[in-house]
C-alpha cells in the first residue's frame, strides 16, 4: 500500500516537471522566433534606408528650409531695394532743393533787376545779387563807351583796389568775342593770384554787347563755381544788360505815364 | 490761418525776397519785412513773433544791435533770432551768438538752408 503510494507521487511530480519543461520549452521558441523576426526587421529597414535615402519628413523639412532660405533672400532683396529707394528719394529731394534754389535765386535776379527804371537802382541789385547770391567779394561792372573802351560803372567797397582793365585782356577778349560767360574752372581758380579775373560775363542786348562784368575774389568759403552761378551769369549777361539798357532810354523819357499812352495810342 | 509768424530784417530787397521766398513753402505762416532794426523793433512791439530772422550789417541799426535789444527785453527774450552773416565777418557771427542768436546762416545763402533753420527754429 505504501509503496503504491510512493510511485504514484512521484509520477505526479514527474509529470509536472515535464509540463515545466515543456512551457520552457515553448518559451524559448517563442524568445527564438522574436529575436529572428526583429532581426530581419533590421535587416529591412537597413535596407529601406540604403535604397530610399532620408525619410520623407527630413525631405519635408529640408524643403521648408529651402524655402525659409528663398524667403530670406527675397526680403534682404527687398530691404535692400526699399534702402536704395530710400536713398534716390533723398538724392532727388537733394536735386530738388538745389533746382528749388536755382529757380529762386533766377527768379529773385530777374524780378529785382526789372523792378526799377532808375540806374543806379539796378547797378546795386547787380552788386548784390553778385555777393549775396554768387558769393563773389570784389569785382566791376564795366560799360562799352563810344570809344570802345571798358568804363567802370561801379564803385564802392565791392570794386576797392581793383586794377583798369581793357578789352584787350585776354579772359575779357575771349568772353566777348564768344560772347559766352568765361569761368575759371576749379584747378585754375586755386592757382590764380587773388588779384586775378576769376570770371567774365558779357553783357548784350540784341546780340550786340554793352559791357562785361568782371569777378576778380570770391568770398572765402567759395572754392569753385557751382552750376547755379553759371546760370546767374547767363541771367545777368542777358537781364542786366536789358534792364541797364531800358533804365538809360527811360532818363530820356521819364515821363513814363505819357510814354506808355503813346505805345497804346501807337498800338491803335 | 497763420500759425506761425516771423520777422525778418534786411536792407537788402533782393536778400529780402530769397528769405520770404524760402520761408512761404513752410505752411502757416505768416511774414513780416523790415528793412532795418528800427522797423523791425516797430514791428515787433505791433505782433506777437515765433522768430526773427535779421541781417548783420544794415544801415541806422543794425543787426547785433537788434539782437541785443530783443535778449533784453522781458516781452521778446524768448523769440528764437537768427542771424545772416557773410563768410568774412566770423567776428559778427560769433558776437551775434553771444548776444544771444540761436543760429546763423551764412552768405551766399542757399534757400534749403534757410528753410532747414527756420524750420529748427519753428519746431515744425
Amino acid at each position: 500500500m505504501t509503496e503504491n503510494n510512493d510511485s504514484g507521487g512521484m509520477a505526479s511530480r514527474a509529470e509536472e516537471f515535464l509540463q515545466v519543461f515543456k512551457k520552457g520549452a515553448e518559451f524559448t521558441q517563442g524568445l527564438l522566433k522574436e529575436n529572428e523576426r526583429l532581426r530581419y526587421r533590421v535587416l529591412e529597414l537597413e535596407q529601406q534606408l540604403r535604397t530610399e535615402g532620408p525619410s520623407a519628413e527630413i525631405e519635408r523639412l529640408q524643403e521648408k528650409l529651402r524655402q525659409s532660405e528663398a524667403e530670406k533672400a527675397e526680403i534682404l532683396s527687398r530691404i535692400s531695394s526699399i534702402e536704395q529707394e530710400g536713398l534716390d528719394f533723398a538724392n532727388r529731394y537733394a536735386e530738388i532743393e538745389a533746382e528749388n534754389n536755382l529757380l529762386a535765386n533766377l527768379y529773385i535776379t530777374t524780378y529785382q533787376l526789372h523792378s526799377t527804371f532808375d540806374v543806379d537802382e539796378i547797378v546795386r541789385i547787380i552788386e548784390e545779387v553778385l555777393l549775396n547770391l554768387v558769393g563773389a567779394e570784389k569785382f566791376s561792372l564795366l560799360l562799352l563807351n563810344e570809344q570802345g573802351q571798358l568804363v567802370p560803372a561801379l564803385s564802392g567797397e565791392s570794386t576797392g583796389g581793383l586794377p583798369a582793365v581793357g578789352t584787350d585782356d585776354p579772359c575779357i577778349a575771349r568772353a566777348l568775342a564768344q560772347r559766352q560767360a568765361w569761368i575759371a574752372d576749379t584747378d585754375e581758380l586755386s592757382q590764380l593770384a587773388e588779384s586775378a579775373i576769376k570770371a567774365v560775363v558779357p553783357l548784350q542786348v540784341d546780340n550786340e554787347v554793352i559791357g562785361a562784368l568782371v569777378i576778380y575774389r570770391l568770398l572765402a568759403q567759395k572754392t569753385s563755381f557751382s552750376d547755379i552761378d553759371e546760370e546767374i551769369f547767363n541771367l545777368l549777361g542777358g537781364h542786366a544788360a536789358m534792364a541797364i539798357c531800358t533804365a538809360l532810354l527811360h532818363r530820356e523819357r521819364p515821363d513814363r505815364t505819357r510814354f506808355v499812352r503813346g505805345f497804346l495810342s501807337g498800338t491803335k | 490761418m497763420s500759425e506761425y509768424r516771423v520777422l525778418v530784417v534786411e536792407d537788402s530787397p533782393t536778400m529780402r525776397q530769397l528769405i520770404v521766398f524760402a520761408l512761404k513753402r513752410i505752411r502757416n505762416l505768416q511774414i513780416e519785412e523790415a528793412g532795418d532794426g528800427v522797423g523791425g523793433l516797430k514791428k515787433l512791439s505791433a505782433h506777437k513773433f515765433d522768430l526773427v530772422v535779421t541781417d548783420i550789417n544794415m544801415p541806422i541799426m543794425d543787426g547785433l544791435k537788434l539782437v541785443s535789444l530783443i535778449r533784453n527785453d522781458p516781452q521778446y527774450k524768448d523769440v528764437p533770432v537768427v542771424v545772416i552773416t557773410t563768410e568774412g565777418a566770423i567776428e559778427d557771427r560769433d558776437r551775434a551768438l553771444a548776444l544771444g542768436a540761436n543760429e546763423y546762416i551764412t552768405k551766399p545763402i542757399q534757400t534749403a538752408r534757410i528753410l532747414e533753420v527756420a524750420k529748427k527754429m519753428l519746431g515744425v
